[in-house]
């Protein structure tokens, strides 16, 4: 026990980073995610057909090898930008899949007669996504996102593997120090625990506010 | 108003339209009758480039419709649409219904908007009803805030599409009194119902369709007491006996 609280520094600072890579990576992942779903539900066939492989493609890569990938890859071949960035803009991209799966099937959910009788008052396609399909199809998928949002916190753990000082690799410095692993990974658990455990909150909070009279 | 010349519709190799031939006044009030599947919903749905037609023409003012891009929401917002599920937005108040696409697509004021927008719940007779979800409303209330929703846009012609099919017996009297109004008002309009009475008091003319054709038209009266095809016959035999 006393192995984790001589170090809290060191897992309070961890900890700010996994909340920012969170943070930051969710926001990302929530722009993109929109952008894809509006391009797969769209008339233009090859916007559709782009937006599907583009989630067919990031559920089908392991986000460690991306993460790999981005962080040696890229300097590589000239793009220079902090590491934290670039795990950053690799998570982001790799939920934004999850993501736009998530809110199709919130959109599918939407009865047609909505964009419909939206487009027969002359809103453009944009329009109509924007103001009365996707309102609606957020109110169904809550959950899910909120599920994404977890998902996407126990993701950033991998960024530990690249380098980055998350809460994962500030555990692992402690202890190689302190070679008490139980306590010290114990303590890290618990504070991702607690992040899931308000996502659980705040979603259930949001769904019961926002939950559709139908 | 309307000139549709020579529509025909396909659905795969399905034609569901075949050479129709339709033109409507300014201020014509025409009811369109016919079989369920005879291509009543998919003439409407041409009208406003719900669907795209397969090959003729519509000429909507004298302007050919639009096939796509902003021309095309401007004539959708020139032409008001009335379904037979209402599709009211369920995530909005029926004010917020009425007032999003004068905002949105006329560029209308909130203010502007709102005013209008609860002149129009009161024409409908609903004026009480306006902070309330439609999920809230019964169907015949749902029905009046859609007709309300269309005429905000100030259209030129509005199209029903059964507007009192879904509802129960005893609400289809106070949506179809919304509309004899209207008409009286002197609105272009294009009404598909199997609502004979509707017809006799408003219409100005009757189109019978079956089979994805125009088999007849007419003057009401004369349509319903002699109709003058076997098919038309046969139509109003089955329906008036109901
Ligand atoms: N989206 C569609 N795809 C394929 N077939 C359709 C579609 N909509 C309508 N149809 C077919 O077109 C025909 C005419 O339908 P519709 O216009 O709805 O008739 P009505 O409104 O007179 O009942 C029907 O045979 C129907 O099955
Ligand atoms: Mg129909």
């Amino acid at each position: 026990m006393s192995a984790v609280l001589d170090h809290l520094p060191e897992f309070w600072e961890g900890l700010l980073v996994t909340l920012q890579l969170t943070a930051a990576s969710f926001a990302g992942a929530a722009a993109v995610g929109l952008v894809i779903t509006a391009m797969r539900v769209s008339p233009v066939g090859v916007l559709r057909a782009i937006g599907t492989a583009y989630v067919e493609t990031f559920q089908n890569l392991p986000l460690l090898v991306l993460l790999v990938l981005a962080v040696f890859g890229l300097p590589e071949i000239g793009i220079k930008a902090g590491l934290l960035t670039t795990a950053v803009v690799v998570i982001a991209l790799y939920e934004a899949a999850y993501i736009a799966e998530a809110l199709r099937s919130g959109v599918n959910a939407v009865s047609a007669g909505q964009g419909e009788a939206a487009r027969a008052l002359g809103l453009s396609f944009g329009q109509s996504l924007r103001h009365v399909v996707l309102p609606q199809a957020l109110r169904t998928v809550i959950q899910p996102l909120g599920n994404v949002f977890i998902a996407l916190t126990m993701n950033t753990s991998l960024a530990a593997a690249v380098g980055v000082v998350d809460l994962t690799a500030a555990a692992n410095r402690v202890n190689l120090a302190e070679a008490q692993p139980i306590p010290i990974f114990v303590g890290a658990g618990l504070a991702y625990a607690l992040i899931a455990a308000c996502a659980g909150f705040v979603t259930g909070r949001l769904e019961r506010r926002l939950g559709m009279v139908r | 108003m309307i000139q549709v010349k020579g529509l025909n519709k396909w659905f795969g190799d399905h034609h569901v339209l075949h050479d129709v031939d339709l033109e409507v006044a300014r201020g014509e009030v025409v009811v369109v009758i016919g079989p369920s599947g005879s291509g009543k919903s998919t003439l409407c749905r041409c009208l406003n480039r719900l669907e795209s037609a397969g090959s003729g023409e519509i000429l909507i003012d004298g302007v050919p419709a639009p096939v796509e891009g902003r021309e095309l929401a401007r004539l959708r917002a020139d032409v008001g649409m009335v379904f037979q599920s209402f599709n009211l937005f369920q995530h909005k108040t029926v004010l917020e219904n009425v007032m999003l696409a004068p905002m949105k697509v006329r560029g209308v004021t909130r203010a502007e908007a709102e005013r209008t927008g609860r002149e129009l719940l009161a024409r409908v007779g609903i004026a009480e009803q306006a902070g309330k979800l439609p999920a809230q409303l019964s169907g015949g209330q749902q029905q009046r805030a859609a007709i309300a929703r269309a005429l905000a846009m100030r259209p030129k012609v509005m199209l029903f599409d059964e507007p009192t099919s879904a509802l129960d017996p005893e609400m289809v009297g106070e949506v179809l009194d919304v509309m004899v109004g209207l008409a009286a008002d002197g609105m272009t309009m294009v009404v598909v119902t199997h609502e004979m009475g509707f017809a006799r008091r408003a219409a100005d003319r009757v189109v019978f369709m079956d089979g994805g054709r125009i088999v007849e038209t007419g003057e009401p009266n004369a349509f319903f007491e002699a109709p003058k095809t076997d098919r038309a016959r046969d139509f109003l035999a089955k329906v008036l006996t109901h």
